[in-house]
């Protein structure tokens, strides 16, 4: 198969994984117990209003109407007006997207470089100290839940040392003189590190494990062995040839560990009260603001099977025989 | 997976009830001795005992009841204690002692754990058989399934599901398994591709088996003890998944849980004069997560030694 195709393939099929996870999100927001019109209109108002909202909105339209409305809102970027803020909720995720991304953006990297890198450090000193540090350091970060060590990081670099402040992501009565000036200052900084560097540390043990096993499985090879036999280098046989046949595996696990990200951020971000999208679904889900949960819901499914699309299209790039199954 | 095989030819010879049972049964033992004859297996399988104790005898190893009040002698309330031999874990905001809400809350992790992972095995096992047996169109379409169910982000699809079905121990295990078998239903498949090529599965094509039945008496109980293990790992991911579900304030409000003491300590701002409250809860759920998935290490060993550091 050809790539192209290939990637035409994969688009549709993300299409319609986003397609399903829309229709999963308009099925569960109508089955609720109790008025299944309280997705768009706050059951405070009083009937009247509620009434006039209800036929603005088409709900008093049969199903089948509703959802082909949802859908085609749904494209066009429409996803409702939030009970709580009284504003159509799009406006209000997206500066919390964008402190979410400046906060996983850098974390997924640094994770997956040092993952990387001991990852296969530990499969090329395999059965020494460190190799068993390693496996037994990362099953424990496995089995760390992160709101604990937030939780942790905080008491002590934040409440005992004084480091770094405890909450939030600026000092508060800051002003940003310009876009590039909200990120780039040390007062932001000093907010993010303690979060960022919380959540490399938990999304450090996927690729670390799955690059050592995948070194220790191509260890054997033959093209490792004609590489040695032709003379070469032994530092060239490991890096132009062994890893970089190990690092195909790690490909295919990123979009399981941004899943992943996404769900430890929404933890990591309650505990550090970071304005950002995974702390704004906490927000709607426990004060029952269901068109804001219901896009948050949706805007994180997007960023994750986007983000499988492209490591799928990465995957193949590398390796031509998924193009051929 | 070679003893298994041996047990399944002479399931074929004797039919009955009891043949698939005992050959299930049987590999279970075989994964017994797998797990014990690693390190990571004894440990893990340690620890697992020492909380099923915790778990079974909560009410006699409790030196208190969890959510009463506890006093000095002088009569004054206990509350805030930092760890000391009547509060072995310290006191809570509340004067309760938190050793015995830990016992207590043992119960509700491990069976909400167990429960989550018995109906993901279900479900992937399940899934896993058909897709590999049948394969074709019906595997593409079950495998795109589990396809979306990797690409939901998990945490916030567990969240708006409580949000919209109510806060309940029976929502939290619906919704944990009706992810998590995603992982075992992919396992399952690869082990079913290679199974149905086998020759006892001609055989009993070649004697009219029907479809319903080759794939429950003689495929499944050669594929159950792998089931089970990585059943083990959902546990793991399933009381991790509770004790955040719990710590955002969206577990079941009635009943103790780790999560659930983790929330109130943070809810309640005390972080910074009482360590301790924060502490102990989380340590338990990540040895009782470490001791499922030290297990399930111990296995991945065995079916592929080359992982093993010697």
């Amino acid at each position: 198969m050809e790539l192209r195709i290939f990637i035409v393939k994969r688009f549709l099929l993300m299409i319609l994984t986003l397609f399903f996870i829309a229709t999963i999100a308009f099925v569960l927001f109508r089955v609720m117990p109790g008025n299944p019109t309280a997705v768009v209109i706050s059951p405070a108002l009083d009937p009247e209003a509620k009434q006039a909202l209800m036929h603005q909105f088409g709900l008093d339209k049969p199903l089948y109407v509703q959802y082909w409305l949802y859908i085609s809102n749904l494209v066009k970027g429409d996803m409702g007006v939030s009970f709580r803020y009284r504003e159509p909720v799009m406006e209000i995720l997206w500066p919390r997207f964008i402190n979410t991304l400046v906060l996983i953006g850098p974390a997924a990297l640094l994770a997956l470089i040092i993952g990387l890198l001991m990852g296969g450090l530990s499969a090329a000193r395999r059965a020494t100290k460190f190799d068993s540090i390693t496996i037994v350091g990362s099953l424990t970060i496995k089995a760390l839940p992160s709101f604990w060590t937030s939780m942790l990081a905080l008491m002590l670099f934040a409440y005992i040392l004084n480091w770094v402040p405890a909450a939030g992501m600026r000092t508060p009565g800051y002003e940003p003189k310009n876009f590039y000036d909200q990120f780039v200052n040390l007062d932001f900084l000093r907010h993010l590190i303690l979060p960022l560097s919380i959540i490399t540390l938990h999304f450090i043990a996927e690729p670390l494990m799955t690059m050592r096993n995948s070194m220790l499985e191509t260890q054997g090879e033959d093209f490792i062995e004609m590489a040695r036999a032709k003379g070469i280098g032994e530092r060239k046989v490991i890096y132009n040839h062994w890893v970089r046949n190990a690092l195909l595996p790690v490909v295919s696990i990123v979009p399981m560990m941004v899943g992943h990200i996404m769900g430890g951020e929404v933890l990591v971000e309650t505990v550090f009260s970071w304005p950002g999208l995974g702390r704004e679904i906490v927000n709607a889900v426990s004060l029952y603001d269901y068109p804001l949960a219901q896009a948050s819901f949706f805007l994180l499914a997007v960023v994750v099977v986007g983000l499988n699309f492209i490591s799928d299209i990465a995957y193949a790039a590398l390796d031509p025989r998924i193009r051929l199954e | 997976m070679v003893e298994n095989q041996n047990c399944n030819d002479e399931e074929t010879r004797s039919p009955g009830l009891l043949g698939p049972i005992r050959s299930i049964g049987r590999g279970i033992f075989n994964q017994f001795k797998i797990i014990t004859g690693s390190a990571f297996g004894r440990i893990g399988l340690i620890g697992m005992t020492v909380f099923f104790i915790m778990a079974i005898f909560a009410p006699y190893l409790a030196p208190y009841l969890p959510y009463k009040e506890t006093y000095h002698l002088n009569g004054d309330l206990a509350f805030l204690e930092p760890p000391s031999w009547e509060h072995l874990f310290g006191t809570t905001l509340m004067a309760q002692d938190l050793l015995s809400q830990i016992i207590w809350g043992t119960r509700r992790t491990l069976v909400i754990g167990l429960s989550a992972a018995f109906g993901a095995a279900f479900i992937g096992t399940n899934i896993g058989l058909i897709a590999g047996y049948f394969g074709g169109k019906v595997d593409l379409f079950l495998m795109r399934l589990t396809d979306i169910a990797y690409g939901l982000p998990f945490l916030p699809f567990a969240m708006v599901a409580v949000l919209i079905f109510g806060r309940g121990d029976m929502v939290l295990v619906l919704v944990i398994s009706s992810i998590l078998w995603r992982t075992t239903s992919r396992v399952i498949r690869s082990q079913v591709l290679t199974l149905k090529e086998r020759p006892f599965i001609s055989a009993a094509k070649t004697m009219g088996a029907s479809s319903s039945r080759i794939i429950y008496r003689h495929i499944m109980p050669n594929v159950i003890p792998l089931s089970f293990l990585y059943s083990l790992i959902i546990a793991g991911d399933a009381v991790l998944i509770e004790a955040s579900l719990s710590f955002l304030g969206l577990g079941n409000p009635n009943t103790i849980s780790w999560g659930q003491i983790l929330f109130y300590c943070f809810s309640s701002q005390r972080m910074r004069v009482a360590w301790w409250w924060g502490f102990f809860p989380g340590l338990c759920i990540v040895l009782l997560v470490l001791s499922a998935f030290f297990i399930g290490r111990s296995y991945e060993e065995t079916i592929n030694p080359r992982l093993r550091e010697m």
